[in-house]
């Protein structure tokens, strides 16, 4: 595993994506602590500042300072889409691993159901569904649970359909070793490497979708600083405040960019180095 | 002088790896003479497909020559740029691959990728290219050329694709023809067919050729010299009766006499060679082969021996060549005494009755568009019984159901109908409704030690695993531990072995942890699936001898399943034969390969290669494609490929299973008497135009 891990921080883009993730999990952790201002605080005499020594990121057009409203929000940004990766994977890996192993018509069924889940566009579904349950953290959580359980599932069971004939699992059967058994000390190990790039990918793609989806006014609700929320608050001033605009959605790219470069070096050393782990 | 076809001088080829350069192929030298098949046999990494390559000069990314010559009909190739060789490959020297189906491009027809050939060299049009590409296809005997040229590769059984690759390879007439293991894909009937093939064609066509390959039978009956290469050395280089005749090197004297075979006795074991083969990054400084030599000395350890010519047209590489055709040190080949057997029990450790599995059975949508479709009849009322303390070795090509009906029997499928009995018990079909007890008795070596392991647990909780779960009651942490060193030690691995992970193993290594696991508990029964075809020829004796060991030690049955009759003999006292599904013929070892037998077995037994040149086996070969079991023939499921046909009523009526003999039954029309005596008087009467 240390091998893995000083492999991946060998190559230079994935490094560059590990200290931009970093950073951005700092400022998750300690952003409220060394934001200057509370991210609702109307700073008077402030409005339309452009960025400078006083305001970094300058301030939006009613006097909000945007570095901390950027810094607070860092906090949502990365858990949300963490909470939704953790349990897309949770669900996607255990749905993935009954139906790879099982195979037969549980497989047929529950497969056909995940295709006419992914042949849904995702923004179109999250819209349907928010409006379903009414714009809030949570529900943000839920609807992109539902939406990339099918995903995860699907590559895990690829990966278990791929180890289900190997003599080890046939031999964990003639012993008559319970299905959880096989399922999660034989099989699991054999797909981690597959659900690790998996799972960085999903979680960049749960950035994005939250942005959005707060983009859209279905995230965190006024006057918590949401980046998605931001952009579009700061869209309609963007002549007199463009910076209002740049900074928060500087920080969804960069992150985005960040979280790619990460999952893309560890799709390549899983793909040499996976055998070994 | 008669120029060499090929002429390798002291050749050194590295491959970097990370910041090292490691000798994959040291000091090689060898030539190939016109007209000569030469052999070129080597266990897996031994440099023998790396060799061949050279000798096209082609290299992968990571190598470098470190020295010596390639001489092709004189030019040194060595120096030569891919686009120079590019008039050479395919024209002047050309390439047989292993895999055929992968070699073949899937979007282009059987005729147009051979005619491209000549398109390409001889500056032919379309229309004289293709019948160019015809006429080869003749003459490696497709009997149906016109039809095979508009067929897609995936349309034809292995042996036919690898036909249409030599016919590619022979229709430039090339000087040199390199066969990389190119019959290691096939079934022992179709490679009996084949290799006469090559014999043939490279003798009428004057051109050389290098046959690579790991088995030393088939080298044996088709190669006019062979070079013998262990760790990227030549070991030995001779013709080919002397090596086989009066092999002088330590390794091929141990080797040849490794090779499995009948034997009588339970407590006799094969000579084996101790140990493995170095691996690439720490090959020895003196003798490649020294650390499993049985004859080496401190000499050998230290000083690398010269390859050495000897009486003009041998060469070999060892301080003790002299003393060896001396008759001064003789390397001990005798057959070793192990433990005989536990006194035979009375009684059967299983029986089956009637066991029959479709797969594939027509769907709904079949059924509704009268498609015609039939299911696949993997086991037809197939029957065994396997007695106590005995080995029953399950033999037939591939699609004959063997395998299907060792699973059906373990339960990994479960069959459609029969019934078995397990220790006078009977036991479902179902293998989850078997209780246990049962499922301690019967255990299973998969033929592939590389997934038969788990590769993220160690050795010792995998065997940790077995025992606790198969045990009935709680262990404790140390009993178990007990009991996995006691399994390791049965398997003749080193305790420490417990803690190592799989990739640290080598393949006979994990064959044999695989064997601990099956013992875990004490089987009565062991299922083993060609438990030794993956492994190299060294290795395959010494886990021959394990299970021989184990049985002996355990009082355990085996169900030992192989394509190839000679390697099953070894283990076995009862055959079953199977074909099509079906049992065509069971007996013991002695009443099997003597007459009578079925005609598919004596073509089975015909078709194994020996290692020895002058051997003679019946020459008997099998004609005509396996037929699918998807539709099966009518009549005799043989008739089709039958070379002792008797005539319509094997085209019509399924023939009667007829006894032999005490326990001795053979499913054929032709009465025993006269099978009897057509085997014996007329051995080659129906020898087909193949040979």
């Amino acid at each position: 595993m240390r091998t893995a891990v000083a492999q991946l921080l060998r190559r230079p883009m994935t490094l560059f994506g590990a200290i931009i993730v970093a950073l951005f999990l700092l400022a998750a952790v300690f952003g409220p602590m060394i934001a200057p201002y509370p991210y609702d605080m109307l700073i008077r005499g402030a409005a339309r500042l452009p960025p400078s020594a006083d305001y970094l990121f300058g301030t939006d057009q009613i006097g909000r300072d945007v570095f901390s409203r950027v810094l607070w929000g860092a906090r949502d940004i990365i858990t949300l889409p963490l909470l939704t990766t953790a349990l897309s994977v949770l669900f996607g890996t255990s749905i993935g691993l009954f139906i790879g192993y099982y195979g037969g018509w549980i497989d047929e069924i529950v497969s056909r159901i995940l295709d006419a889940l992914l042949a849904i566009p995702a923004l179109a579904l999250a819209l349907v569904m928010l409006r379903a349950v009414g714009p809030s953290p949570f529900g943000i959580v839920a609807v992109i649970v539902v939406l990339y359980t099918p995903i995860v599932a699907r590559v895990v069971r690829a990966a278990a359909l791929s180890l289900r004939g190997s003599g080890y699992i046939e031999a964990a059967k003639l012993r008559g070793e319970a299905v959880r058994y096989i399922l999660f000390r034989e099989i699991l190990p054999g797909v981690l490497p597959a659900l690790v790039v998996e799972a960085a990918l999903r979680f960049s793609y749960a950035i994005f979708l939250t942005a959005s989806l707060g983009f859209l006014g279905f995230g965190v609700q006024p006057p918590s600083p949401d980046w998605g929320r931001m952009v579009n608050e700061a869209r309609t001033a963007f002549s007199q405040v463009p910076w209002a605009l740049w900074f928060p959605a500087g920080a969804i790219i960069l992150l985005i960019v960040g979280v790619n470069l990460l999952s893309d070096g560890l799709r390549r050393v899983f793909r040499y180095e996976g055998q070994l782990l | 002088m008669i120029t060499p076809v090929v002429q390798v001088e002291d050749f050194n080829l590295e491959y970097r790896l990370g910041k090292r350069w490691l000798n994959v192929l040291r000091d090689v030298s060898f030539a190939i003479m016109p007209d000569e098949i030469h052999g070129l046999v080597g266990e897996s990494g031994s440099g023998k497909s790396t060799l061949a390559l050279a000798i096209m000069n082609s290299f992968t990314p990571n190598a470098r020559v470190a020295g010596g010559r390639v001489r092709f009909e004189g030019e040194d190739l060595l120096d030569r740029t891919p686009a120079e060789m590019r008039s050479i490959w395919g024209k002047r020297m050309s390439l047989v691959p292993q895999d055929a189906l992968a070699a073949l491009n899937p979007s282009h027809t059987v005729g147009d990728q051979i005619g491209e050939i000549t398109r390409l060299h001889e500056g032919l049009s379309r229309r004289e290219s293709l019948r160019r590409a015809e006429e080869m296809l003749r003459r490696v005997r497709i009997s149906d050329p016109e039809t095979v040229m508009r067929r897609y590769p995936h349309q034809l059984s292995g042996g036919m694709q690898q036909r249409v690759t030599i016919a590619m390879a022979l229709s430039t007439s090339p000087r040199l023809l390199i066969l990389d293991e190119p019959t290691t894909a096939l079934d022992v009937t179709t490679q009996a067919v084949i290799v006469d093939l090559f014999r043939d064609l490279i003798h009428d066509t004057h051109a050389a050729a290098l046959y690579v390959s790991h088995d030393l039978g088939l080298v044996a009956q088709l190669c006019d010299r062979v070079t013998v290469l262990y760790g990227g050395e030549v070991m030995a280089c001779a013709p080919a009766a002397d090596l086989y005749g009066r092999p002088l090197h330590p390794y091929t004297i141990s080797l040849l006499a490794s090779l499995p075979r009948r034997t009588e006795g339970a407590e006799t074991r094969l000579p084996t060679i101790e140990g493995v083969a170095p691996a690439l990054a720490d090959r020895p400084a003196g003798c490649v082969f020294a650390a499993r030599c049985p004859a080496a000395l401190e000499q050998c350890r230290r000083e690398k021996p010269p390859l050495e010519v000897i009486a003009g047209d041998r060469l070999i590489k060892c301080w003790r060549w002299r003393e060896i055709a001396s008759g001064a040190l003789i390397i001990d080949t005798s057959p070793q005494q192990g433990a005989g057997d536990a006194p035979p029990r009375d009684g059967y450790v299983l029986t089956a009755q009637a066991m029959f599995k479709a797969f594939d059975p027509p769907t709904l949508v079949d059924r509704l568009l009268m498609t015609g479709r039939r299911p696949l009849r993997a086991v037809d009322d197939a029957s065994l019984r396997v007695r106590a303390r005995s080995t029953l070795g399950l033999v037939g090509e591939s699609g004959s159901g063997k395998t299907t009906l060792a699973r059906l029997i373990v339960g990994l499928e479960t069959a459609d109908a029969g019934a078995l009995e397990l220790l006078d018990m009977p036991l479902d079909l179902r293998l989850n409704r078997r209780p246990r007890s049962a499922l301690r008795e019967l255990q299973m070596v998969f033929q592939n030690p590389n997934d038969a392991l788990n590769p993220y647990l160690s050795v010792g909780e995998q065997l940790g695993r077995a025992v606790r779960w198969l045990s009935d009651e709680r262990l404790s942490r140390d009993t178990v531990r007990e009991r996995v060193r006691a399994l390791l030690s049965a398997v003749r691995l080193p305790e420490t072995f417990a803690e190592r992970y799989p990739v640290e193993l080598s393949g006979g290594e994990k064959q044999r942890v695989a064997i601990a696991r099956a013992f875990a508990a004490d089987p009565a029964l062991v299922v083993a699936d060609e438990p030794t075809s993956a492994l190299d020829v060294s290795v395959q004796s010494v886990i021959l001898n394990l299970l021989k060991d184990l049985r002996a030690l355990k009082g355990a049955s085996y169900l030992l399943i192989s394509h190839n009759l000679d390697a099953v003999a070894f283990l076995a006292d009862w055959i079953v034969v199977m074909y099509l599904g079906e049992i065509v013929e069971q007996g013991s070892v002695a009443q099997v390969y003597s007459a009578p037998s079925h005609p598919y077995t004596e073509a089975l037994i015909s078709a194994i290669p020996v290692a020895d040149p002058a051997a003679q086996r019946k020459h008997i070969r099998l004609e005509g494609e396996l037929p699918s079991p998807r539709d099966l023939p009518t009549g005799c499921r043989f008739h089709t490929r039958c070379p002792r046909k008797i005539g319509a009523i094997c085209e019509h009526d399924a023939p009667p299973i007829r006894e032999a003999g005490d326990g001795h039954y053979i499913r054929c029309h032709i009465p025993i008497e006269d099978l009897t005596r057509l085997q014996v008087e007329d051995p080659a009467a129906h020898v087909s135009e193949a040979g």
